[in-house]
């Protein structure tokens, strides 16, 4: 009788992995006030448009060079343009470069990652392109592809979406060795335990075991180098449109309306201000949901 | 130790080549013509005779080598005649690798640039790690004390913050509104005694702390888990036990131990640096190695740039095996092969 109210408790408080991890991460107060901002900013840039219905095209001139009112919230540039329509509109390509060269960087990383470290032959070679990849000059190749493919990439699918898949593209493509490196060790660790032995010996074909046992073990790491990876997406997008080898000024992203405003410095410090401190904001509040995602995934950290 | 040595050196020939072939395939088969920018009224065969002349007569793989041979041969035998001032084989002959739009050798060019680019990047490397050091350290002795936890977020937002944000930051506050220091920096000017000193100084200022920052908040979080490493180990107990005073415990026992890894870090991010400065030079104007690449870049200087991307290879293959090769020589409990 005096181990009858055990079952209650644990059914009154049923936990899952993804619960126990939810919890972890909220004591991170870092972590969660990223999560807060991030959420704000891509709420802002997503739903902004809808509140502030003006054109971020359109020119109206003798407005130009004005600081902030009720009108422009963020003032406008040297040719009328509404600054704040601006950045909501350069907000959402930052943020789409983001997400979509990260996951690019992770496909590759993951697949070179399982590969090497789950077929022994390929182990050697895939690890080797690794090292190369990792001994490239990256922010000068970047520079010189987007040089030379720019023109070929943009008279082949308009001039907007040919520069989003060719920045999008050579990010992704060059940023995928940390997350390889990190998937191959994992899986070779885990390859080892007797749940894939286990696996093995029942006839399970490759694909499967990799899929089915392999992938949901090594998804936290993944996911830690999903948020980074983000940051230095946006990070390296504003760095190309920085140097003026990124995307044209009537596409702008955060990057390209801070280079924008660079040369109006002393005129208008706002211009360079606003999208330096959305890069910023935005970058500090990803690299902080990384750092608490990679404590809460930390079975070693969690529930101390 | 010495056969591990070499074995990292004759693995970093291959990996150089390889780049080497990668950079060059990459730029040749870009679809630019050198004489598209030249005037319309140029007759075709004249044309054809300037790209001649600019060696692109050959197929591919006889200018690749061709290119190699010139940059790998050619040019440091040049440096050494240069160097020591003594004439080997034919120097007037000898093909060297030229800029399409100078027509300069571009090893001259980068020559005219790297002090520039030496001068900002070494300082500024030297100064991360002078601030890095003491401040990771205390915050590992104090770990979880308001020190530590400033010292977190200010090296959070030091990694996060892009350095041409915070370099026009700078300029805004410093040049634009209190007028204190100049936004660009000016390579003509010459030290020569105290004033012209200063006017050095104050230019440097901007620049070398924007790409300090950067580094500082790595390396300063480095140097906290690697000493948070040691902290706990049994022969820090031991020097205590012996009686020794704490910073002789913390700054000669713990500091020497955990400054392995941070020097092999240090190592590592040299050439992250080199490649950082390309940006802080563009902000304050700095006319560098990474202005000639940018430079080169937008006027289609092919061979420029085939060579300034090729040396910041050589710069990481190099500094990569510099760390590994220091790690194995601090550290004894390392033992390769």
């Amino acid at each position: 009788m005096t181990d009858a109210p055990l079952p209650e408790r644990t059914a009154a408080r049923h936990r899952s992995l993804w619960l126990d991890v939810w919890d972890q991460f909220r004591t991170h107060r870092g972590a969660l006030a990223g999560v807060v901002v991030f959420a704000l900013i891509v709420a802002g840039v997503v739903f902004g448009p809808l509140v502030h219905d003006v054109d971020p095209q359109y020119l109206d001139y003798r407005a130009k060079n004005q600081g902030a009112s009720w009108a422009h919230p963020m003032g406008t540039d040297n040719l009328g343009r509404d600054m704040f329509a601006r950045m909501l509109a350069g907000g959402r390509t930052s943020l789409a470069v983001g997400v979509t060269a990260m996951a690019i960087a992770l496909t590759l990383g993951t697949s070179v990652g399982v590969m090497a470290g789950f077929f022994r032959p390929l182990d050697g070679p895939l690890m080797r392109l690794t090292d190369l990849f990792l001994a490239l000059p990256i922010l000068p190749l970047l520079l010189v592809i987007i040089m030379l493919f720019r023109d070929l990439l943009r008279s082949a699918f308009g001039p907007e979406f040919g520069i989003f898949i060719l920045i999008v593209f050579v990010i992704g493509i060059t940023s995928w060795m940390q997350t390889a490196r990190i998937v191959r060790g994992e899986v070779l660790a885990i390859k080892e335990r007797e749940f894939v032995l286990a696996a093995r010996s029942i006839g399970t074909r490759p694909h499967r075991i990799i899929l089915r046992h392999l992938f949901p073990n090594v998804l936290s790491p993944i996911m830690v180098s999903a948020t980074l990876g983000v940051a230095q997406a946006i990070i390296t997008e504003s760095a190309l449109s920085f140097l003026g080898l990124g995307f044209p000024s009537d596409f702008p992203t955060w990057g390209r309306l801070l280079f924008d405003g660079v040369p109006f410095l002393n005129l208008t410090p706002h211009r360079v201000i606003w999208p330096g401190l959305a890069i910023s904001l935005t970058v500090l509040s990803v690299n902080y949901m990384g750092d608490g995602l990679r404590d809460a995934l930390d079975p070693r950290i969690r529930g101390r | 130790m010495f056969r591990y040595a070499v074995r990292r050196l004759l693995f970093a020939v291959p990996t150089l080549l390889v780049i080497s072939l990668i950079i060059f395939a990459l730029l040749d088969l870009a679809p630019s013509d050198p004489t598209a920018q030249l005037p319309l009224t140029i007759p075709e065969e004249v044309r054809q005779m300037i790209r001649l002349s600019l060696g692109l007569g050959e197929p591919f793989h006889i200018r690749y080598l061709l290119w190699l041979e010139q940059f790998l041969v050619n040019e440091p035998l040049n440096l050494i005649e240069h160097y020591w001032d003594i004439r080997i084989g034919d120097s007037e002959e000898r093909l060297r690798v030229r800029s399409w739009s100078t027509r300069a050798p571009v090893i001259d060019l980068i020559a005219e640039r790297l002090p520039q680019t030496l001068l900002v990047v070494g300082v500024s490397y030297a100064v991360a790690i002078m601030i890095a050091i003491p401040i990771g350290v205390v915050s590992a002795y104090r770990q979880y004390s308001i020190f530590d936890q400033l010292g977190t977020f200010v090296s959070m937002v030091g990694y996060s913050v892009p350095t041409f944000f915070t370099g026009t930051v700078l300029i805004v506050v410093f040049s634009v509104s209190l007028g204190w220091l100049p936004s660009i920096y000016d390579t003509t000017h010459v030290v020569t005694d105290l004033d012209s000193f200063i006017v050095q100084v104050k230019q440097m200022i901007m620049p070398v702390m924007v790409l300090a920052l950067f580094n500082t908040a790595q390396l300063s979080r480095f140097v906290r888990s690697s000493m948070l490493d040691n902290l706990n180990q049994e022969y820090v107990r031991t020097a205590r036990a012996k009686g020794m005073t704490e910073p002789v415990v913390i700054l000669i026992h713990v500091l020497r131990n955990s400054m392995i890894p941070v020097v092999t870090v240090i190592a590592l991010g040299l050439p992250t640096t080199f490649a950082g400065a390309i940006i802080t030079e563009q902000i304050f104007r700095i006319n560098g190695v990474g202005q000639l690449l940018i430079g080169a870049i937008e006027a289609a200087d092919i061979p420029t740039v085939q060579t300034v991307t090729f040396i910041f290879a050589i710069l990481i293959v190099l500094f990569n095996l510099v760390a590994d090769l220091l790690y194995g020589m601090l550290d004894p409990r390392i033992r390769y092969d």
